[in-house]
């Protein structure tokens, strides 16, 4: 049968999404038919997630049109999309860990008469749901009990027991170990048979192959190209979501990198944690700007997290070629490491605390007299000089770090820690959800402290950030280091070939 | 010039963080004048202040607690503890001064049991002065199997009831703990380091504050306030009353929320904890001239209490 467009079962014509000056979609085209599974494919940030949640009703659209089955479709709310029959699984957790399975595949549709919850049914028709699915679950487990990859698929089998007509499956496969996988694709297998569209999210190249009918790749919040699985190899695949020019945002080198014979500053070997990484070895020389790339889910945030002591890890750190025991966060700052986390809203700011608290936290000791009495007039010294050398827009000095904007935020976090002068700052994700003047502005910071003889650790899930700004590459897949690509080997196809897995 | 405007804008300032509350306690004392005669007199100021003391110590070492996130619900049983403790070293023959240090000594040791449970077993510190609470109050009778001690030191006794420089010497001892306090919390890197941690643990541990530590010292510093709090009231009762500061946790509370320590955490100050005490004093005060019966007082005191935190919720959610 050849599919044509008019047996779609949902059109996305012109759709564009923006966020105030930030445009995160533009003029978006997809056409999904039932029966298959359509891929989304781009790399974080392209906005797959900004179109998913306007199909599932939590964004509306600035311009252009959905149709389902023909007709015009707004939903205003996940619920409301959920009545029309669209099913979509977030990557993120959303069950509660204190009930059981089957109140959790069953929340807000439980089995009751008068308020009051028919258990046994509710036991019987969730048992159900996970039967005809397949899965190795028992409905009666709470959810807190079950293993991260067990909880995944019960987020699944959740979204799965609703009839939908078309589900969308976001990254499902992220915290699967194969088998569950593949149960998993069975169970994609059986709702094609159904009848039902799958949009497919995932980064892993062979999965995606394996699974898909139609590949759709989007960068930049812009429709690239749909082509049918047969008709594309990996290679190309990858080459279409990378393939951009590198823009000019990225300021270039005024000092050369530093030459290789200089001693590393820091150097890591064999770094593991029982979980979530093994056998992580490298080294950074002052003045470097050592990038680390990865998917979701590969462990560099966990790699981070144990240098600063906040992670236990076996292995060796080296600082200046001297072995060194970090234990805490304590540790790190007097060995001079300083750590711009990726969530600065929970690690690195106190947001109802002033601008000035917030800048002078982690250098406290150095504006209070040995006596530990704050020195008001260096405090607000400090805070001036770093506010002006970073050009942070803010109202004055006691606003609340809350008030400002992303951007301003992240240079407040960074000022924190450009106060303690370190020999070795890590930046996780620095310009995550800040605007594109900021990011520039970001960049020109990392490269002056680079110039200035700080080894900087740059974690980034962006590519182009990753190759516009380190000077070598450490790619990282599922916990382990895959590749240190340098000179040639720093390029877009290699550096995603070894974070996917994928390499010949 | 600018020296005014800058002098205003720290009048205003303090206007904005203590004028709503400052207003309250005028308009209760305008009340209390008109409807009882013997309200507005100095005596009755000194009165108010004398049986404010023993709270407002108490309330000093919560907010301190309640600034970290956390609350202290045992400071009512330590107050008691140091009753007795102060008068069983009586009993064993020691002097006024090695009696003195053995009680506060026993309230930083109850405070750290309470500040070690609740930092290195990560348990809630609800749960774990709830549970310390009653500890604490079932040890005060182990002494005396429940029957109050008297307590004959005459400089232990004399805290009470006597005045230096025409002030009662425990006025003497609020002020002075009163600046300690405040000048511990908003002069000092401890201080500040309450307050960043109180407004998000999480960042605090990432820059290098020794988390478990502070929390600790501040456990302390509510025991030992609690311990000195108890020495004023067993110095002016005479004795060591097993059921002595009974509840005493509730108004400590009530007077650091009244004076806008948030028990989110993070913000609150000693200055207004004590505008919070004032208030209660007052309330107390001008009731019992009323001859309020005493279960339409507590009726009030919890209205009152119900409103501050509901204004207190309220501009936070204006905010964000």
């Amino acid at each position: 049968m050849d599919p044509s467009v008019q047996n779609s079962v949902l059109t996305i014509r012109n759709v564009t999404k923006s966020f105030g000056p930030v445009m995160a979609l533009r003029d978006m085209n997809l056409t999904v038919r039932p029966g298959r599974v359509h891929t989304l494919l781009g790399e974080n940030g392209a906005g797959k997630s900004t179109l998913m949640k306007i199909l599932a009703g939590v964004y509306q659209p600035t311009s252009g049109t959905v149709e389902l089955e023909g007709q015009p479709y707004a939903p205003t709310s996940p619920q409301d999309a959920a009545a029309r029959g669209l099913t979509i699984v977030f990557q993120e957790l959303s069950l509660c860990n204190n009930l059981t399975v089957a109140e959790n595949i069953l929340a807000t549709r439980e089995p009751s008469s008068m308020g009051f919850i028919n258990d046994k049914a509710l036991v019987r028709q969730a048992a159900e749901i996970v039967r005809d699915l397949g899965l190795p679950i028992d409905v009666t487990e709470k959810v807190g009990n079950l293993s991260i990859a067990q909880r995944q698929l019960v987020e699944i089998a959740k979204g799965l027991s609703i009839d939908a007509k078309i589900v969308i499956l976001d990254e499902p496969t992220s915290s699967l170990s194969d088998n569950e996988a593949d149960i998993l694709f069975a169970i994609i297998e059986r709702l094609k048979q159904r009848g039902v569209a799958v949009i497919y999210i995932s980064h892993r190249m062979e999965e995606i192959m394996r699974l898909s009918d139609d590949i759709t790749v989007i960068r930049d919040g812009e429709y690239i190209t749909t082509r049918e699985r047969e008709s594309v190899t990996i290679d190309a695949l990858i080459a279409l979501m990378v393939g951009r020019r590198m823009d000019e945002i990225y300021p270039p080198r005024d000092v050369d990198a530093p030459a290789t014979s200089i001693a590393p500053v820091l150097s890591v070997d064999n770094l593991t944690h029982s979980e979530d990484f093994r056998n992580i070895s490298f080294d950074v020389r002052p003045g470097e700007i050592l990038g680390f790339f990865g998917l979701i889910g590969s462990g560099r945030s966990e790699v981070m997290n144990a240098l600063f002591g906040m992670k236990p890890a076996t292995g060796t750190i080296r600082l200046d070629g001297e072995t060194v025991s970090i234990t805490s966060p304590v540790d790190a700052i007097a060995k001079r490491i300083g750590f711009v986390t990726e969530n600065r809203k929970e690690e690195g700011l106190v947001l109802s605390h002033s601008v000035e608290w917030n800048i002078s936290m982690v250098a406290l000791q150095s504006y209070a007299s040995r006596l530990g009495f704050m020195r008001g007039r260096a405090e607000r010294a400090a805070a001036v000089d770093e506010v002006k050398r970073l050009s942070i827009k803010t109202g004055s000095l006691d606003t609340v770090a809350g008030a400002l904007s992303g951007g301003n935020q992240q240079k407040i976090v960074l000022a924190k820690w450009l106060l303690t002068h370190p020999k070795v700052l890590i930046l996780d994700e620095p310009t995550r959800g800040v605007d594109v003047g900021a990011k520039f502005e970001i960049y020109k910071i990392i490269r002056q402290l680079a110039a200035q003889g700080t080894a900087i650790l740059l974690v980034s899930s962006e590519l182009p950030e990753v190759l516009g700004l380190s000077d070598r590459v450490v790619v990282m897949h599922e916990g382990r280091l895959s590749a240190t690509l340098e000179g040639d080997d720093r390029n877009p196809e290699t550096i995603m070939t070894f974070a996917t897995g994928f390499q010949s | 010039m600018s020296e005014q405007t800058a002098s205003n804008a720290a009048f205003i300032k303090i206007m904005k963080q203590y004028g709503g509350i400052f207003l309250s306690l005028i308009i209760l004392c305008v009340i209390f004048s008109l409807t009882s005669g013997r309200f507005l007199s100095v005596a009755n100021f000194t009165n108010i202040l004398q049986q404010v003391a023993v709270i407002a110590i108490a309330a000093f070492g919560m907010t301190w607690v309640i600034l970290l996130g956390e609350i202290d619900l045992s400071i009512g049983s330590i107050i008691a503890v140091a009753g007795m403790v102060g008068a069983q070293c009586f009993a064993f023959g020691l002097g006024f001064a090695p009696a003195l240090a053995i009680t506060v000594l026993a309230g930083a040791l109850l405070g750290f049991v309470n500040g070690a449970l609740t930092a290195k077993l990560l348990l809630p510190s609800f749960i774990v002065t709830v549970a310390t609470m009653g500890i604490y109050r079932g040890l005060v009778s182990l002494p005396t199997n429940g029957a109050p001690a008297m307590i004959d030191n005459e400089t232990w006794t004399a805290i009470g009831s006597d005045s230096f420089l025409g002030l009662p010497i425990i006025i003497w001892i609020v002020v002075v703990l009163f600046l300690i306090n405040h000048i511990l919390l908003s002069k000092t890197t401890f201080g500040r380091r309450a307050y960043l941690t109180g407004g998000n643990r999480e960042a605090a541990v990432y820059s290098g504050i020794k988390v478990d530590r502070l929390k600790i010292s501040i456990f302390m510093i509510s025991g030992v306030m609690a311990a000195i709090s108890g020495v004023l009231l067993s110095s002016r009762l005479f004795s060591a009353q097993t059921n002595a500061g009974m509840s005493y946790e509730l108004d400590a509370i009530a007077a650091a929320v009244l004076g806008g320590t948030s028990l989110a955490g993070g913000v609150g100050t000693m200055v207004g904890t004590l505008i919070g005490a004032l208030i209660i004093g007052v309330m107390n005060n001008g009731m019992n001239m009323m001859s309020v019966p005493y279960f339409y007082q507590l009726i009030v005191k919890g209205l009152v209490i119900l409103i501050a935190v509901w204004l207190d919720v309220r501009s936070k959610r204006a905010k964000a």
